[in-house]
């Protein structure tokens, strides 16, 4: 069993040795927590499914969606879940596998299963109302990519030419931060964000560190940039950058590996400027 | 005055990039999608976008080779001016890209960087990473808060088109479910734009993603939209063999210098490190020996495919080697990181160290939604902003991007397709606005309509929802009425009868299941009665719609005698200009449920056809280089 609380470098070491030491086909029982929808009780079911090889979260669940019948042989509504690319770029199927946010496309069952009889759980991410089972609403991530601007204004579709030129190097930097894929593992991870249902309230919640680093992200770029000081202001304000508590979970558990505390302590700094030039305009 | 709308079905490139341009054009457009527009199947793109550039032009290249690339590479089967407009339009889309702050890849002076691409022997593919659809989606997505953020786009994440609303003839609207409320209703356009992607999923395991069913389109040719060139279905040749799905290998993995090979000795036991140079049989290379490795997709499949069936696959299997390991480690990191990860993270080997295994596997949809044009006098393009540029057969009703039938013929080239999607929503989205302005709705907004036609539409579509929620607890528990044991015999049958090789008689058997299939879905049971969230419903009602998509594929290749781009007849393996040079035009027939399928002819004014074979010449492995008596 991995623990929630181990390294990224020990929990590698034991999915690879769990790997090595798969069954071929067993069969491992997933326990699933499951809500019917909101405001209604959860519940664990038990279900047992066999395991092919290169078999990962997904494609058990879709073994569970065509054969709703739980361990102990009762007929059960099949469990419903959020994917799309299965190839871990679109960011929808993030839920707690383990007990650990992550991925579940990307969750080999031989990594977290391999013997005979072994449990996986799987949980919805707790920060984000649950809609059922294990499908949640991030509504929430995405409208904080708007208090920050994420985008560049251009001036329409029309031909204007080429954008501004780049050098090899902040092209990689802004790539790596561009990957983000608002897949919410950072949120899930991040003490200071918490579960808030009501939308009326987002805006002065804490934003996360997703969208503090498409900040930087937009900051960067040539014509980006024009909006800085309006990113920066609302990066200043209600549950802003200066909410973070430096805890550093998020940048543990992004699967794209954005540099998140890095783009934290930039923008940190950079509101610390942008509040003094404030200050002393008036 | 009651206002016009537009809505936009789909938010993938196509669906993004037309509702962006709708929305500067100053019509309000409403957005649909079953996933958060930026989780859409074209995060998925990984190799990049086609385009001609000041490099490559300087080295001899232009629009009209690129033009002439993806009509050579479609083998003649798409009509000439839409393809002509897009690839002059080609470069503007890439500039448009970098304005919007796509981080492609850049030179060390700073300028975009540029790759080797299937079927071309210049450099014209933009890239950004190994992610380019990732990016390139990301940069509409963020123009689209955008105009979000200002009121001009109202976005209608998870709700499932379920019907075109049609009257007089013309779209006024369509029907959708809230897949998380499960509430049924109309809404009010006066133009409607579909750009629902392909259908992967008819074929069970491809490389597209879990929504690409298909459904929507097949919702709007049973609804009146005719159906365009079915049977042309993109395999390939470099997919990555899963439990769950077929990830992609993308064609850059080539580009950059992949080399595919399978060892000269059929029942080879040793590791492909102990195999010496020799003993390596790089079939693409000596049959194709101008483009090697990066000879156009459905050539690359079939050679693939038949070294394996001839019994040289890898360890026995349908597994060929593509090997990077000869290339620079930093290099391959730089350049491909992203999709070296991916084979690592599901496979469990390092690419960079052993060479990776691969098959072909279902990829993309030539066929779609039939669509219309208006060539310019010349026939050179297409005129700007007239109102029917990739308007379907019904007024108000158009197709984008991938659903729609246009511009790859019968086999597209690799990074052309992030291409024509955003080339139908800029060029072709101004179409829309024209249309909704200056044709019929002007005069008679859907808005101000009587509300009888949109109440029948949602009636209709609640009792079939209603229908399928009355089969839950009924029957006798028997698996074949599982809807999924149903689109798991539907995935099996399609790929083998409709994908690298078909014949008349496979084709036969085919259709003969999909009657039998057809017939079992009639009495499908349901295991979910959840009138809140139910996944299963929705995805019951999607294979309805894909066995009878599945049908007009398979009518289609079996109609079409002769072999051209991805279709290949083993009992018809030649190419038939005569005959076959046409749309294959498919019409449903609601009261039969059949359909009736017709040959047009295509607007070929421009290039005229000449034999495409990329240079190919003939080899044996035995005659080269297989040492004998071993
Ligand atoms: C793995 C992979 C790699 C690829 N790489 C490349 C590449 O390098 N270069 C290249 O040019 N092309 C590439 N392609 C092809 C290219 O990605 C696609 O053709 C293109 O992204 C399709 O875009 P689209 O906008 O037409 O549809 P999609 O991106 O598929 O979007 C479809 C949209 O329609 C919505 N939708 C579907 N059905 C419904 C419904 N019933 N109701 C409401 N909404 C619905 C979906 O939610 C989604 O938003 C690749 C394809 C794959 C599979
Ligand atoms: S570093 Fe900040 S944003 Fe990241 S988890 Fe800690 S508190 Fe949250
Ligand atoms: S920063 Fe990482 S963990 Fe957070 S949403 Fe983006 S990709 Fe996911
Ligand atoms: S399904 Fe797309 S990230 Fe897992």
């Amino acid at each position: 069993m991995i623990s929630t609380f181990t390294t990224s470098e020990s929990l590698a070491a034991a999915r690879a040795a769990n790997r090595r030491a798969a069954v071929a086909g067993r069969t491992v029982i997933f326990r699933i927590k499951r809500c019917d929808g909101p405001g209604k009780p959860s519940r664990w079911e038990d279900f047992k499914v066999p395991v092919p090889v290169g078999a990962n979260v997904i494609s058990c669940l879709q073994y569970i969606a065509a054969n709703p019948v739980t361990a102990d042989g009762k007929p059960t509504t099949p469990v419903v879940w959020d994917s799309g690319c299965l190839e871990e770029v679109c960011g929808a199927c993030t839920m707690l596998v383990g007990g650990r946010v992550r991925q579940s496309c990307s969750a080999l069952i031989d990594d977290y299963a391999p013997a005979e009889g072994d449990v996986i759980t799987l949980e919805p991410m707790s920060k984000f109302p649950v809609i059922r089972d294990l499908w949640v609403d991030r509504e929430r991530l995405f409208h904080n990519l708007k208090r920050v601007k994420a985008w560049v204004p251009i001036d329409g579709t029309y031909h204007l030419g080429a954008g501004p030129t780049e050098s090899p190097d902040q092209q990689g930097t802004r790539y790596k931060l561009s990957e983000c894929m608002s897949c919410g593992c950072c949120l899930e991870a991040c003490p200071q964000f918490n579960l808030e249902e009501k939308p009326d309230m987002w805006d002065t919640s804490f934003i996360g560190p997703h969208a503090i680093s498409q900040a930087r992200l937009f900051n960067m770029h040539g014509t980006g940039k024009v909006l800085a000081d309006e990113r920066l202001d609302a990066l200043m304000g209600m549950g802003g950058v200066s909410e973070c508590g430096n805890a550093q979970n998020c940048v543990k558990v992004c699967p794209k590996h954005i540099p998140l505390t890095e783009s934290i302590a930039a923008m940190g700094r950079a509101t610390t400027i942008h509040g003094f030039k404030r200050f002393f305009r008036g | 005055m009651a206002q016009h709308r537009v809505i936009v079905v789909g938010g993938g490139l196509a669906g993004l990039s037309a509702s962006v341009r709708i929305a500067e054009a100053g019509l309000p457009v409403d957005l649909f999608s079953m996933v958060p527009v930026k989780r859409s199947h074209s995060v998925c793109a990984q190799g990049g976008i086609n385009a001609c550039n000041e490099v490559a032009r300087q080295q001899g290249y232009s629009e009209y080779m690129h033009f002439d690339e993806t009509v050579y590479g479609g083998d003649f089967l798409a009509d000439q001016p839409p393809i002509y407009e897009m690839c002059h339009w080609a470069p503007r889309i890439i500039d448009l890209l970098d304005r919007m702050g796509v981080p492609f890849n850049r030179t060390l002076e700073g300028m975009r960087d540029l790759r080797l691409f299937g079927g071309s022997l210049f450099k014209r593919t933009h890239f950004a990473g190994a992610s380019t659809g990732q990016q390139l989606l990301y940069a509409l997505d963020e123009q689209t808060r955008r105009y979000e953020s200002e009121g001009k786009v109202t976005k209608y994440e998870f709700w499932e088109f379920l019907w075109p609303i049609i009257e007089d003839g013309r779209a006024v609207g369509i029907v959708a479910q809230d897949m998380r409320t499960m509430q049924i209703r109309a809404f009010r356009a006066d133009a409607v734009v579909m750009a629902t992607g392909g259908n992967g999923l008819i074929f069970g395991k491809s490389t597209n993603s879990v929504i690409c069913t298909g459904g929507a389109a097949s919702r709007c040719y049973q609804a009146g939209v005719d159906y365009g060139n079915g049977e042309f279905i993109q395999v390939h040749p470099t997919s990555i063999p899963g439990a769950d799905k077929l990830r992609l290998m993308s064609e850059s993995a080539r580009g950059e210098g992949g080399r595919v090979w399978v060892p000269r000795k059929k029942g080879e036991t040793r590791a492909a490190k102990d195999i010496p140079e020799a003993e390596r049989w790089y079939f693409l290379e000596e049959k194709y020996p101008k483009y090697g490795n990066l000879v156009p997709r459905d050539i690359a499949t079939r050679e693939i495919f038949q070294v394996c069936m001839d019994g040289y696959g890898v360890a026995g299997q349908n597994q060929v080697y593509l090997d990077l390991t000869h290339k620079d480690e930093a290099y391959l990191n730089n350049k491909l990181g992203a999709i070296l990860e991916i084979y690592e993270k599901f496979v469990g080997d390092d690419p960079r160290k052993v060479p990776m295994r691969i098959f072909p596997g279902v990829h993309y949809t030539m066929g779609g939604l039939y669509t219309t044009f208006t060539p310019k006098d010349d026939g050179k393009g297409l005129v700007l902003g007239n109102p029917v540029q990739m308007m379907t057969n019904v007024r108000g009703l158009y197709a984008f991007g991938e659903v729609n039938f246009a511009y790859h013929g019968g086999n597209r080239l690799g990074a052309n397709a992030l291409l024509s999607c955003i080339f139908d929503g800029l060029f072709c989205g101004l179409s829309v606005a024209n249309y909704v302005q200056d044709c019929e709705p002007g005069k008679a907004p859907a808005a101000a309509m009587a509300p009888a036609p949109f109440d029948a539409a949602v009636a209709s579509e609640k009792a079939k929802h209603d229908r399928f929620l009355s089969t839950v607890g009924q029957g006798s528990g028997d698996k074949s009425f599982n809807a999924y044991q149903i689109g798991r015999e539907l995935g099996e049958e399609m790929t083998a009868a409709c994908t690298v090789v078909k014949s008349a008689q496979r084709l036969e058997q085919c259709i003969s299941k999909l009657a039998e299939l057809r017939g079992r879905f009639a009495k499908v049971r349901l295991s979910d009665g959840a009138i809140w969230t139910n996944q299963s419903l929705s995805y019951t009602r999607a294979v309805g719609d894909m066995l009878i998509l599945a049908e007009v594929i398979a009518k289609g290749s079996l109609l079409r005698k002769e072999s051209r781009g991805s279709h290949f007849r083993s009992d018809f393996p030649e190419r038939d200009d005569a005959n076959f040079m046409k749309t294959t035009r498919a019409t449903y027939n609601p009261g039969s449920g059949d359909h009736t399928i017709a040959f047009q002819d295509i607007n070929s004014s421009l290039v005229k056809p000449r034999q495409r074979s990329y240079g190919k010449v003939e080899n044996k492995p035995a005659e080269k280089k297989e040492p004998v008596g071993v």
